[in-house]
């Protein structure tokens, strides 16, 4: 934050012993990051249907594009699954295909 | 061969009546009933704002059929349902292969969750007021996971 560091990722977990200057920009020691997981495994959610509105919309972003899993943290299985899911919601207009 | 269970979806002009909804879900019925087949469930999720605009339409009249035939079956409904008027979007998706997957990855891990309690002297299912609060009756997934007071 202060520091000048990436801008990217969530701006908590600022890390101790950063004094201005010690270690070159984009390094990341010291940064904690709290380790992502994919929602649908931690939750056991077997079924990524295409007309449960509410847990789509979270994978959603505001553009209507298919939050990355990168950002995300689903896993390959999971992140499959939801998209075919987002595909099939977008068909019958619960989701759009693009918002301006 | 059993058979395959299918979900229609459909669409209406929001302006449709009722008697038209009814209309045109006795048509389907009218279609299984030819080709051979049975209607499980019909859902009308009634008018809802849709994500776009389709021609001049911001809302439509939903309505959700679970319909349990053949491929052929669903074919002849897709046929119908693109000729039919009043009608904006309808989507057909077959839904048993991916239920029984559904219901065989959760078999698995609750088996796995059991045997693992098992192994580790535990009853095979979660006491009450055991370990991390979750509403279903699952044990943790990773092995070597010990609860805080065993």
């Amino acid at each position: 934050m202060a520091f000048g560091k990436k801008a990217s990722g969530p701006g908590k977990g600022r890390g101790r012993g950063k004094a201005a200057g010690d270690k070159k920009d984009g390094q990341r020691r010291g940064m904690f990051r709290r380790r992502k997981v994919c929602k649908f495994c931690a939750e056991r959610i077997d079924d990524i249907n295409y007309k449960d509105m509410r847990m789509l919309s979270g994978f959603v972003p505001e553009r209507g594009k298919v939050l990355p899993r990168r950002i995300s943290g689903t896993c390959a299985l999971h992140q499959r699954k939801l998209r075919t899911a987002i595909m099939r919601a977008r068909q019958i207009a619960l989701l759009p295909y693009v918002t301006e | 061969m059993s058979a395959r269970k299918y979900e229609l979806v459909y669409i209406m002009k929001p302006e449709a009546t009722e008697a038209e909804v009814a209309e045109l879900q006795a048509q389907v019925e009218a279609i299984i009933g030819r080709v051979g087949g049975t209607l499980e469930k019909t859902d009308a999720w009634g008018r809802r704002k849709l994500a776009y605009d389709i021609g001049n339409h911001k809302e439509g009249f939903y309505v959700l059929h679970v319909i349990a035939g053949s491929g052929e079956l669903m074919k002849e409904i897709d046929r119908r349902l693109r000729v039919t008027e009043g009608l904006l979007r309808h989507l057909i998706v077959r839904v048993d292969e991916h239920e029984r997957k559904a219901d065989r990855a959760k078999t698995i891990r609750v088996e796995g969750s059991r045997r693992r309690r098992v192994a580790r002297g535990l009853p095979p299912d979660r006491q009450p007021g055991e370990g991390p609060q979750s509403s279903d009756n699952e044990d943790d997934d990773r092995d070597g996971y010990e609860p805080a007071e065993a």
